[in-house]
């Protein structure tokens, strides 16, 4: 038996070992190339493979990262269907949200970290976590913000709860839908290396949003300097994890479309961001004391400032 | 009938239809005994299966005694199978109701600033065990769904308890000092809640994916917190 580092099939000389045991069973004569391709999302492949294993019979371990797309096999309405979107243990999930906070340049998120298992427990409990911190976070600030005046009567404004729910659920389910579908239709036009699964897209865009979990709590400080900066910085990480992802998705397209379609990737995404600044929080008062000027509403006079 | 002519010396009185069995034992052979009326009544006074007999206040008592054994053990939390052998919903139903109503009554000048509504909190707290629950079973769980439920419900109690002290010390008055004694309150009471469920549903869990079940536990009894602490009266 030859080594296995060699990435050669030399097993299948064990097969014609076992099918000459049994004479009776047809045989396929198949010529495997020398290397296996390295990216898995080539699926050239698959064919040759599967009568191979049909022959050999065996459930060989290297089948399940070979045959990638073909993991999930159970039928949509049993449990077990949907247990494979969940098959991450702890420190997979904690790899996957390292990768999306410290972008790699160059390196493409999906491929480094999913490697087609996508998985559904980040994106879903990454949104909940958001929503929730979103609005926790608007309370506390607008709190601090209107302590000291005599009129401020405290609300907890739990309405917000269901619309940042609405809001960061369906971008994140609603533009990963309509992305791949964008992308399905411009593959049918021009032959890309790279396509993404719509769980993949889906996973890649709920991980990117947890950079706005911490942005969110720091966004209390009221200033505005500050939450400006926050913005631009969180936008940018977590932006740079989306345009390396999709641009090889886009970049063999006309030169045009490719750049619309990442600017308008980036153009979603911060407005997602200034969008739950801008509604949630309110706005800071003006560091400035003047001697007369109305707040916002027109019934307070701020005369201290901090 | 060519196949009962040849039967020939084979089986009993009647002949065989299959010849090729006649050396199988048919039901002809064995008679059939017994009685085929299904009995109605209990026709024996000494065990007592039916609960129809007793009186309705051992009923209502065997069950509450259920009730308040699970309680005790979420308020001392130690490694016994009775919360998760014998569940029950009456429990997380009658927490769920109180601390709704008890988040009732909060300051609203207009209906969108307020607190949550009954409803909202009612399906803040079924929705999200639900989820919980579903999470844990979809991460490989063996624990069953509606055991989960009940372990999610009855660890609620520390936070309505919470609840509770927090109405009282508003009172008195909603000062800083209330605030203070509020807040540390509620944050003891978080943390028991934690621990209470984590300490009954961690162990059935697969042993590299317990900080992803036991997250949103955290989550969840979070938000109720966040719910309770900043409950103010009008």
């Amino acid at each position: 038996m030859a080594a296995a580092d060699d990435l050669k099939f030399q097993e299948f000389d064990d097969a014609a070992n076992l099918l000459a045991a049994n004479p009776d069973a047809t045989t396929i004569s198949i010529d495997e190339p020398v290397e296996i391709p390295k990216n898995q999302h080539s699926r050239q492949q698959e064919p040759g493979r599967e009568e191979d294993d049909e022959l050999l019979g065996t459930d060989d371990s290297d089948k399940t990262e070979l045959l990638a797309g073909q993991k999930k096999s159970a039928p949509f309405w049993t449990f077990e269907y949907y247990q494979t979107f969940f098959d991450v243990d702890t420190y997979q999930v904690l790899d996957r949200i390292k990768g999306s906070v410290f972008p790699v340049p160059g390196k493409n998120f999906v491929r480094l970290y999913i490697r087609s298992n996508p998985d559904l427990y980040g994106p879903f409990w990454i949104c909940a976590t958001l929503v929730f911190t979103i609005a926790v976070s608007g309370n506390l600030s607008n709190f601090f913000i209107h302590l000291g005046k005599p009129t401020y009567h405290y609300v907890p404004e739990f309405r917000k709860v269901s619309i940042a729910a609405t809001t960061i659920y369906a971008y994140a389910w609603l533009v990963p839908l309509a992305l791949w579908g964008f992308l399905m239709w411009r593959n049918s036009k021009v032959m890309n290396i790279v396509s993404y699964s719509f769980l993949e897209i889906v996973c890649v865009y709920g991980y990117s949003l947890f950079i706005y979990i911490p942005t969110a709590i720091l966004w209390i400080i009221p200033q505005k300097v500050v939450r400006w900066v926050l913005v631009v910085f969180s936008l940018c990480l977590s932006g740079s994890v989306l345009v390396m992802t999709f641009w090889p998705a886009v970049r063999d397209d006309n030169r045009r479309i490719a750049l619309a379609t990442v600017g308008t990737i980036l153009l979603l995404h911060a407005l997602l961001a200034v969008g739950c600044l801008a509604y949630f929080f309110d706005a800071p008062e003006l560091d400035f004391p003047a001697p007369i000027i109305p707040a916002h509403n027109g019934t307070t006079v701020t005369t201290k400032s901090h | 009938m060519a196949a009962v002519e040849g039967s020939g010396a084979g089986a009993g009185a009647g002949g065989t239809l299959f010849p090729g069995l006649a050396d199988v034992s048919i039901s002809q052979d064995i008679p059939v005994e017994g009685e085929i009326t299904v009995p109605v009544g209990s026709h024996s006074p000494d065990e007592d299966y039916s609960t129809l007999d007793e009186p309705v206040r051992d009923t209502i008592m065997r069950d509450l005694k259920a009730v308040g054994k699970k309680f005790v053990h979420v308020m001392y939390p130690r490694k016994s199978s009775a919360l998760l052998r014998d569940w029950d919903l009456w429990g997380p139903l009658v927490l769920c109701v109180s601390l709704a109503l008890m988040l009732q009554g909060g300051s609203a000048d207009s209906k969108d600033d307020g607190g949550p509504q009954f409803a909202e909190v009612f399906v803040i707290i079924w929705f999200g065990a639900v989820v919980i629950t579903l999470n844990s079973k979809l991460l490989g769980g063996t624990i069953s769904f509606f055991q989960s439920l009940c372990v999610l419900g009855y660890c609620v109690l520390p936070l309505t308890v919470a609840m509770l002290v927090c109405r009282l010390v508003l009172l008195a008055g909603a000062g800083t000092i209330s605030f203070i004694i509020r807040l540390i309150v509620v944050v003891a009471m978080f943390g028991w809640s934690t621990l209470a469920s984590t300490a009954f549903l961690a162990d059935s869990q697969p042993p590299n994916r317990k900080a992803l079940v036991v997250y949103p536990i955290f989550l969840f009894y979070f938000v109720i917190s966040w719910m309770i602490l900043t409950f103010t009266p009008q």
